[in-house]
């Protein structure tokens, strides 16, 4: 009876290296793959929140890593992206999430100038409801480009909210959670990088690529 | 084996006891991604590979995998399996994988795998277990485009949307024939009607041969009343 279990276990044991082996073997053979895929991915989904800007090099060379607790929205670790012509700063790219949606966290990407003017926002990922809230995804509808060229001061601080709330942005009609938290953010954004502009410009960038 | 059972394995996949219609196996990611055709054709295709590769590496190893320790094994299969997968479609799909999202590395959990590891790979050849393989993922993935295209249709108003997603390249819209749709379709409650809707219509057919074949009998072997 003892040796059916030594039978057993070495099956298992051998079977859990074949296995292993097989995963390996596949990481290894996609590895460059899907990092280059990852990379480019990035690339592509971080440019269009920076329309009218000119830049050089790739969005993603320069990155700081914010490490919470910070006042941007959401409160895990914040992504910015630095955007740089000759040298001299001309933007900031905030990855950063707007935890209070209708269904889970809205990851939203605010490209900042570097006179506080919105350049433009995009919708990464969320899970609001099909048809309803999920309206302010760029593929959706043209509800999120309202914001390019806004800034804090236009309208004022106090203004930033949909119309419905008395502010100055375009409301989705069945849905007000959403919009209202991806207005939050990004005003919380904006507000941010009039504290911190010279802060983030000067930090040294993070380490890691990714 | 011959042609003749690799018919008869196929024919039992994909109709006779297809997994989504007639097992109602793997109902999750099937009411899960089955907005677009495109998803579900993905998800049909990542599965029926799993399903295949899991029957025979199931199937080539039985005579030494003891009975006490065949479920592990089958787990271990599968989950090595839908690995691989899962980065091979990061690696040339990426799209897709972000689409499919979650229900890649899920195909793990889908019962219909385990199910034909444990009641047909296990008792039969390679070939047997390849051919079971490919029938029952063919059915699966077929439900999948079917219950797809239409709550697509239904819900969007387009057909095909969203090829680039499997053949790279610049965004496809898609034939669109109405410019949104009912909304309805698309949500959690879509799939289910839509399954609902494939199994009646099944059954439905079904049915209607049966009569046919026992209208067609020898009026000795028939039956004195319908059901059987």
């Amino acid at each position: 009876m003892s040796s059916g279990v030594i039978k057993g276990g070495v099956t298992l044991a051998a079977m859990a290296a074949i296995c292993t082996l097989l995963v390996a073997a596949t990481y290894q053979l996609t590895a460059d793959r899907i990092a280059a895929n990852e990379r480019a991915w990035l690339e592509r989904s971080l440019e269009p929140a920076l329309s009218g800007v000119f830049f050089e090099g790739s969005v993603t060379e320069s990155k700081v890593v914010i490490p919470p607790p910070h006042d941007l929205p959401g409160n895990d670790t914040a992504i910015v992206y630095r955007v740089f012509a000759e040298e001299a700063p001309v933007a900031a790219l905030f990855a950063v999430t707007a935890r209070d949606g209708y269904a889970g966290s809205i990851r939203i990407l605010v490209g900042v100038g570097i006179d506080g003017t919105v350049t433009g926002v995009r919708i990464v990922e969320h899970r609001e409801t099909p048809g309803l809230g999920d309206r302010i995804d760029q593929s959706r509808s043209d509800w999120v480009y309202q914001f390019d060229g806004r800034s804090l001061g236009n309208p004022v601080e106090a203004n930033w909210l949909l119309e419905v709330d008395g502010g100055e942005f375009d409301q989705l009609t069945g849905a007000s959670v959403t919009p209202r938290a991806v207005i939050k953010a990004i005003r919380d954004t904006l507000i941010y990088f009039d504290a911190h502009r010279d802060e983030i410009f000067t930090m040294p960038a993070s380490e890691e690529q990714q | 084996m011959t042609s003749g059972s690799f018919l008869d394995r196929m024919r039992t996949g994909l109709w006779r006891e297809n997994p989504g219609l007639v097992q109602l196996l793997g109902l999750c990611p099937l009411l899960a991604v089955t907005s677009t055709f495109v998803n579900g054709l993905g998800l049909g295709i990542a599965t029926l590979v799993v399903l295949t590769c899991s029957n025979v590496l199931v199937s080539a190893t039985r005579r030494w995998i003891r009975q006490e320790i065949r479920i592990p094994i089958y787990v271990l299969i599968i989950a090595s399996l839908v690995t691989c997968i899962e980065l091979i479609f990061k690696a040339w799909f990426p799209a897709l994988d972000r689409s499919l999202g979650i229900f890649i590395p899920l195909i793990v959990t889908n019962c219909a795998i385990v199910a034909r590891a444990e009641l047909f790979a296990s008792r039969n050849s390679v070939v047997a277990s390849f051919f079971d393989g490919i029938g029952m993922g063919a059915g699966f993935a077929l439900l999948l485009m079917v219950v797809g295209f239409f709550r697509e249709l239904i819900g969007k108003g387009s057909i095909f949307s969203d090829f680039d997603m499997l053949l790279g390249g610049e965004p496809v819209r898609g034939l669109v024939l109405v410019d949104g749709g009912w909304l309805l379709a698309i949500l959690p409650p879509g799939a289910f009607f839509s399954l609902a809707l494939a199994v009646a219509l099944k059954n439905h057919f079904d049915r209607k041969r049966d009569i046919a074949r026992r209208a067609s009998m020898p009026r000795d072997l028939r039956r004195s009343d319908g059901s059987t």
